[in-house]
């Protein structure tokens, strides 16, 4: 079944069962009677819960049971005779179906002989097919022996069974309820027979009923439950021996009832009270029971208290678990490295290590290390010698130069991270696979990773002070698939949509757009300064113009860098408002054309470089040419863009967002206009004359239409400020390209703010019947009620403020609330779908062998290597075949 | 060389989807390329195909979880959002996502969608007989006011004309619900005033002056119905233009669902008709019917919110939901609790119960899925761990002897 099947560690399966009472009894070495821990002299009780016979814990300690210290004895379990047996209460519902569909004379279940083969048969058949399916079966099986009231075999009549949760039960007799102690319970689920229990879902032979019902009660071993000393030298037990302390305690008080021949009513009171301690050892978290407690505050974290939610044993240790070789801090921009980089403190590769097996080939290279030791970059941490097996701890080396000298081949040396070590680094949440990446290390000077800002998108990673974690794979399978599988460029498509994901944003798209702009010619010196920013190697092209002087355009540039047989269409992102173009043949050079690898037209901006842009540029190139290719592009012409922005500088002040006076007086006349509007609507929502939207409310539709006017007046205030905008105005820049913030920005800095809202409507709550002191009550005009007619230049109003901040909240409040509710969503469909794998027929099968899907998404078609959901474009292939056999259409 | 075509074109139908080779043909045709060129098209797309195909191992199931989970950050959390029309809300966004993958019986806001014939989608006379004849209408509807008086047995019934006019509901529809109700003496005073003198079973002498026996009339008389399917609230009708034809055509819209009534009704195109009710579709059209209303809801709620999935990812998790022939919920009560292995129920939720029915079953668990494979340290049976095959290391001769 596995890779491992010739090893013998190796875990083929596990199976589930109830541990039967000699089991218990053979495993253990210590019955406890006592409930003190330590004598008077500090040291453990005979026959207490430290009792030597659970395990050596102590250092230089000897286990009395093994013999082994404690690095190597495993731990005994012990146990508690219990003087009368109590119900472990999470079987409780199992005894209560047991109980209901036997009978309570002679044992079998109440369904005659024949039908039981039949039935017994059908649950087989079931069982093999569908097995969540046999389990409705034996629920029905279970329904049907419950209704009968007298037994098919021995004819003995048979009464109803009360369970109350967790661990009564209750026999209704005509003339009334009698209780079922668990001794009672025990005679009877003893008399079932096995193959009784087969058709009632029990599976005999690994859980026989009886044994729900204890005796003895496992003790676990000390190192399940360590004591630890505090400082001041008391020591503080673990919660488990504490409930276990409080068992014994009852169990003994019982005890001396039993003894002491005391009044039945004792005896059932303490027999009571030991029932409810073993239910809070197990599960401290039972209705109907009480909790165990430290000094009657914290209750104690017993057995299923460890094994639940998100930091329990199941979810905390086991589908995830700590590790050793990582590291995290800070990241920061480092725009010169490659995207496939990650730039490494060197106190941090300093402590992360790899081993490197010694070899005739590298032993000059690993005494090298060693020489250098563990405080000096790059060195070594460790020897493993192969001779004696022994671990050299470099620390503790005086001679490092003998040490060096005397490395043979076949040891291991431990050395520090290097530069071109493959690591995996990570952002969280990890929503994707993306937040997993392989970078090649680059050791680097200061205390941050450094990070290519290119490789921000996928794991949404920005610079104020994210940190994030960094795993160093340390076998040779585990470096490799990191290298082929995980490094960066491989992730470049991402599978969601079908399109790239990492990709220029911010100031690589600014710097695209005034690179290649038709304003832009650059200098020879220019030139040279972007081409060697940019990493090229080679002549230059003959520049567009010769006289007065040589000037390039940046779309010459860019060319240099575009694969030779490279054609691409489509549309910029300025191509909007003013500068829209429907044809090639455009005027505002907003339609990009690349034809033979060189740019004829058109500006790069978001929708020719940007991330997460579908079948742009960037995309077209990562499907065509490799992902390889589509990395090389952002390794040396996105540096260039960098470059070309530095030199001519951007940034942002005051007058970037100042309209001119007429300007803000047509925004004023259209505020007025527009309150007008909206005092027409409320007279007539006043006198009843607002005509209504069928099942609507009269002041939902008044609602309903201001805020429409409203959001009107605000697109109509946006389109008067932008049209007045200068077209390299920096910020405009920013909001045409894509770069940064869009037209709702610079509507809100230079015109006006607009309607705020809180849960889709207007704000109305605060005072009573008014939203600030300062209004009217019931005043229902747009100032009254959150209409910001201000704008971040010119400032708010005191009221203005109020309103937007109350508006801004909702915000923050809604992000808090969505991160956990769609966290929980994602938790359960990896959950659901994390075992369906696409197997060699091309089906999608989950890990059992259900066919999902007979071929994955019903074509086959792997979305990450898709045009955006297309598997094959025709359309460029037939262009491609068009223009090599040169009979253009 | 024309049969060579053929011969390619019948090769590559083997292996493309129908979809792709229809386009291809169709392309083909209109590129005015020569036969080689066709060819060569041919052969390049085939090739493509063969690349791009997922591998097997590809852990599909859980990209396509990252896919649908990963843009659930970006969602809006408001819950109801106007889509398209002000006459009432629809449940958009995460919430909405949600409701979707817990295969909710209900969803918080119903909603139909109606196609109609289309000899009368264009008639707005004729599309509005239809809405008054699929929305819900009770007395209470066109009801002006009730007038009684304590003592008296006698109650005055006024029906609002603008009402009447609008649900389609006629005096004498009015008076037969009302018979049928039977209350007593009934009495048509003119179109819109009844009075209805109340029958002893109804109204017993004692009970005379008891205000609450009044109460209970009237509200049974608000309640009384006319018309209409159960559950639809109320309809709206939309105007729509065909893409294609540019013929302008009204479609229904009602907030409450009941498809397997309304596709009853004539005028009703039922091969397009449909609701946001997901159990409905399955009872009603089946269970691929189900599956296809679950992909369209989840990429509808999608793209409302402007993010792009691809669609494999939602088929996945359909197919997922309802390949068992029933739907079921993406979470302890659906795909993960009906999971055969303990240790992957277990460590996803109420981990203590699921351990102790294992016990109880005597239940085996066999590691074939991923999260019990972590859990044991084993590799998980997806992507590079898929292949088993392995070479053992005595067999590849130690580097440098050869």
């Amino acid at each position: 079944m596995s890779v491992y099947d010739n090893e013998s560690h190796v875990i083929k399966g596990i199976k589930f069962g109830v541990l039967p009472p000699h089991e218990i009894i053979r495993m253990a070495k210590v019955t406890v009677i006592r409930d003190a821990i330590y004598e008077a002299d500090g040291s453990p009780v005979a026959g207490g819960l430290r009792d030597p016979h659970f395990g050596a814990i102590e250092p230089g300690e000897r286990c009395p049971v093994c013999g082994n210290t404690r690095d190597t004895c495993p731990g005994h379990f012990g146990k508690i005779d219990l003087a009368r047996p109590v119900i472990v209460p999470h079987y409780g519902d199992a005894l209560h179906g047991i109980l209901q569909a036997t009978c309570r004379n002679c044992g079998r279940i109440l369904i005659p002989t024949d039908r039981i083969r039949y039935l017994t048969a059908i649950k087989e058949r079931l069982k093999k097919r569908w097995p969540k399916l046999a389990d409705t079966f034996v629920e029905e099986v279970k329904r049907e022996a419950a209704a009968r009231m007298e037994c098919p075999h021995c004819g003995a009549r048979q009464f109803k069974i009360r369970f109350i949760k967790p661990f009564t039960f209750y026999e209704e007799h005509p003339e009334g309820e009698r209780r079922l102690n668990p001794i009672d319970v025990r005679e009877r689920v003893e008399k079932t027979i096995d193959e009784d229990l087969v058709l009632l879902g029990v599976d005999p032979k690994y859980s026989r009923p009886e044994w729900m019902i204890i005796t003895s009660l496992p003790v676990p071993p000390l190192s399940v439950r360590p004591s630890i000393t505090l400082e001041t030298g008391y020591r503080a037990e673990d919660d488990l021996t504490h409930a276990l302390a409080e068992i014994v305690r009852q169990n003994e008080r019982l005890k001396n009832f039993l003894i002491s021949n005391a009044p039945e009513t004792m005896i059932e009171d303490a027999w009571l009270t030991l029932q409810h301690v073993v239910a809070s050892y197990i599960d401290n978290e039972l209705p109907n029971t009480y909790q165990l407690t430290h000094r009657r505050k914290r209750a104690l974290k017993t057995l299923a208290q460890r094994l639940k939610g998100k930091e329990g044993r199941l979810r905390g240790n086991l589908s995830g678990k700590r590790v050793n070789y990582s590291a995290r801090t800070v990241i920061s921009p480092d725009p010169m490295i490659s995207v496939n980089e990650v730039g490494v403190p060197v106190e941090i590769a300093k402590i992360l290590t790899v081993p490197i097996m010694v070899t005739p080939y590298n032993i000059e290279e690993a005494r090298r290390y060693v020489l250098n030791g563990p405080d000096k970059w790059p060195g070594a941490t460790y020897v493993y010698k192969a001779r004696n097996g022994k671990k050299i701890d470099l620390r503790y080396i005086r001679n490092h130069k003998q040490l060096a000298e005397g490395l043979e081949v076949g040891d291991i040396v431990e050395r520090h991270l290097i530069d071109g070590d493959i690591v995996l680094f990570n952002r969280q949440p990890s929503l994707h696979r993306m937040s997993i990446l392989g970078h090649i290390v680059r050791v680097m000077p200061y205390k941050t990773f450094r990070l290519n800002p290119l490789v921000c998108p996928p794991y949404n990673a920005d610079f104020d002070g994210d940190e994030m974690n960094l795993h160093v794979p340390r076998l040779y399978e585990a470096m490799v698939e990191a290298k082929e599988l995980l490094l960066v460029e491989k992730h470049i498509l991402t599978p969601r949509y079908g399109g790239p994901i990492i990709g220029g944003r911010q100031d690589y798209i600014s710097g695209a757009y005034l690179l290649t702009v038709k304003t832009s010619l650059f200098t020879e010196e220019e030139v040279g300064q972007i081409l060697a920013a940019a990493g090229y190697k080679g002549p230059l092209p003959e520049p567009a113009i010769l006289k007065p002087r040589k000037l390039w355009t940046g779309k010459q540039l860019v060319s240099l860098f575009l694969p030779e047989d490279l054609d691409f269409k489509g549309k910029s992102k300025i191509n909007a408002g003013s500068l829209k173009c429907g044809s090639e043949d455009c005027f505002h050079d907003s339609y990009i054309i690349v034809s033979g690898g060189k740019l004829l037209m058109g500006v790069l901006d978001k929708n020719a470089i940007g991330a997460e842009q579908p079948e742009n540029l960037l995309h077209i190139i990562a499907l065509e040419y490799g992902v390889s290719k589509a990395r090389l592009l952002l390794d040396t012409l996105f540096k260039g863009f960098i470059r070309a922005l530095e030199m001519r500088g951007l940034t942002m002040a005051l007058d970037d967002i100042e309209i001119p006076e007429e300007a803000k007086e047509e925004i004023m006349g259209m505020v007025d206009e527009y309150k007008e509007k909206v005092a027409q609507l409320i007279r007539d929502y006043e006198e009843g004359r607002l005509e209504v939207i069928p099942g609507r409310t009269p002041e939902e539709s008044l609602e309903l239409k201001i805020i429409g006017l409203l959001q009107e007046l605000r697109e109509k205030a946006g389109q008067v400020a932008v049209s007045h905008m200068d077209p390299f105005n920096d910020v405009f820049i920013m909001a045409r390209t894509g770069a940064r913030g869009g037209e709702v920005n610079i509507t809100q800095m230079a015109a006006m703010l607009g309607q705020q809202t809180v849960r889709g409507k207007r704000i109305r709550r605060g005072f009573r019947k008014r939203t600030l002191p300062h209004f009217k009550e019931n005043d229902l005009s747009p100032e009254a009620r959150g209409f910001v007619r201000g704008n971040f230049r010119d400032g708010l109003r005191p009221t203005e403020v109020f309103f937007h901040a109350a508006g801004g909240r909702e915000g923050l409040v809604d992000t808090a609330v969505k991160t956990s509710q769609s966290g929980y969503m994602q938790r359960r469909l990896i959950n659901a779908l994390q075992d369906l794998v696409v197997s060699y027929d091309g089906t999608v099968k989950d890990a059992w062998g259900n066919i999902i899907q007979f071929k994955y998404g019903e074509d086959g078609v792997d979305p990450t290597l898709s045009y955006h959901g297309d598997g094959v474009k025709i359309d460029r292939i037939i262009q491609r075949v068009a223009k090599k056999n040169g009979d253009r259409r | 060389m024309a049969r060579r075509l053929e011969e390619v074109l019948s090769a590559a139908r083997e292996i493309l989807p129908p979809s792709k080779y229809s386009e291809l043909v169709e392309k083909l045709e209109a590129s005015g390329l020569d036969e080689s060129g066709k060819i060569e098209v041919v052969e390049e797309v085939v090739r493509r195909y063969m690349v791009v195909m997922a591998q097997p191992g590809e852990p599909v199931g859980t990209v396509a979880a990252q896919s649908i989970g990963e843009p659930g950050t970006q969602m809006t959390l408001r819950t109801f959002h106007y889509a398209g029309l002000m006459e009432f809300d629809v449940t958009l966004g995460l919430p909405r996502l949600i409701e979707i993958v817990d295969a909710r019986r209900e969803p918080s806001t119903p909603t139909m969608t109606i196609y109609l014939d289309e000899k009368i989608r264009g008639n707005r006379e004729e599309v509005k007989r239809i809405a008054q004849r699929i929305e819900y209408t009770t007395m209470e509807n066109v009801l002006a006011g009730i007038e009684y008086f304590l003592g008296d047995n006698e109650i005055t019934i006024r029906l609002d004309p603008e009402m009447m006019e609008d649900k389609g509901v006629t005096t004498e529809r009015v008076v037969e619900a009302l018979k049928k109700a039977r209350l007593g003496e009934i009495e048509v005073m003119d179109d819109y005033t009844i009075t209805i003198r109340l029958s002893e079973r109804v109204l017993p002498p004692e009970y005379i002056y008891d205000m609450k026996t009044y109460r209970d009339i009237e509200a049974k008389i608000r309640r009384l119905y006319l018309k209409g399917i159960k559950g639809i609230k109320r309809v709206i009708i939309q105007e729509q233009e065909d893409e294609e034809t540019g013929e302008r055509y009204y479609i229904l819209r009602s907030e409450g669902s009941n498809l397997a009534e309304v596709l009853k009704v004539k005028g009703v195109d039922y091969t397009k008709t449909t609701t946001n009710n997901i159990y409905e579709i399955a009872q009603v059209l089946g269970i691929e019917a189900a599956r296809n209303a679950i992909i369209r809801e989840i990429i509808d709620v999608l793209s409302s919110s402007g993010l792009d999935v691809d669609i494999r990812h939602v088929m996945l998790v359909a197919d997922q939901m309802t390949w068992t022939g029933r739907i079921r919920q993406i979470g302890r009560l659906g795909v993960v609790g009906e999971k055969p292995s303990v240790l992957a129920r277990a460590a996803f939720e109420v981990t203590v119960r699921q351990l102790f029915d294992a016990a109880v079953k005597g239940e085996e668990e066999l590691i074939y899925g991923v999260t019990e494979s972590v859990i044991t340290g084993m590799p998980p049976l997806v992507g590079t761990g898929t292949v088993l095959l392995r070479i053992s290391p005595g067999t590849i001769p130690p580097a440098g002897s050869s």
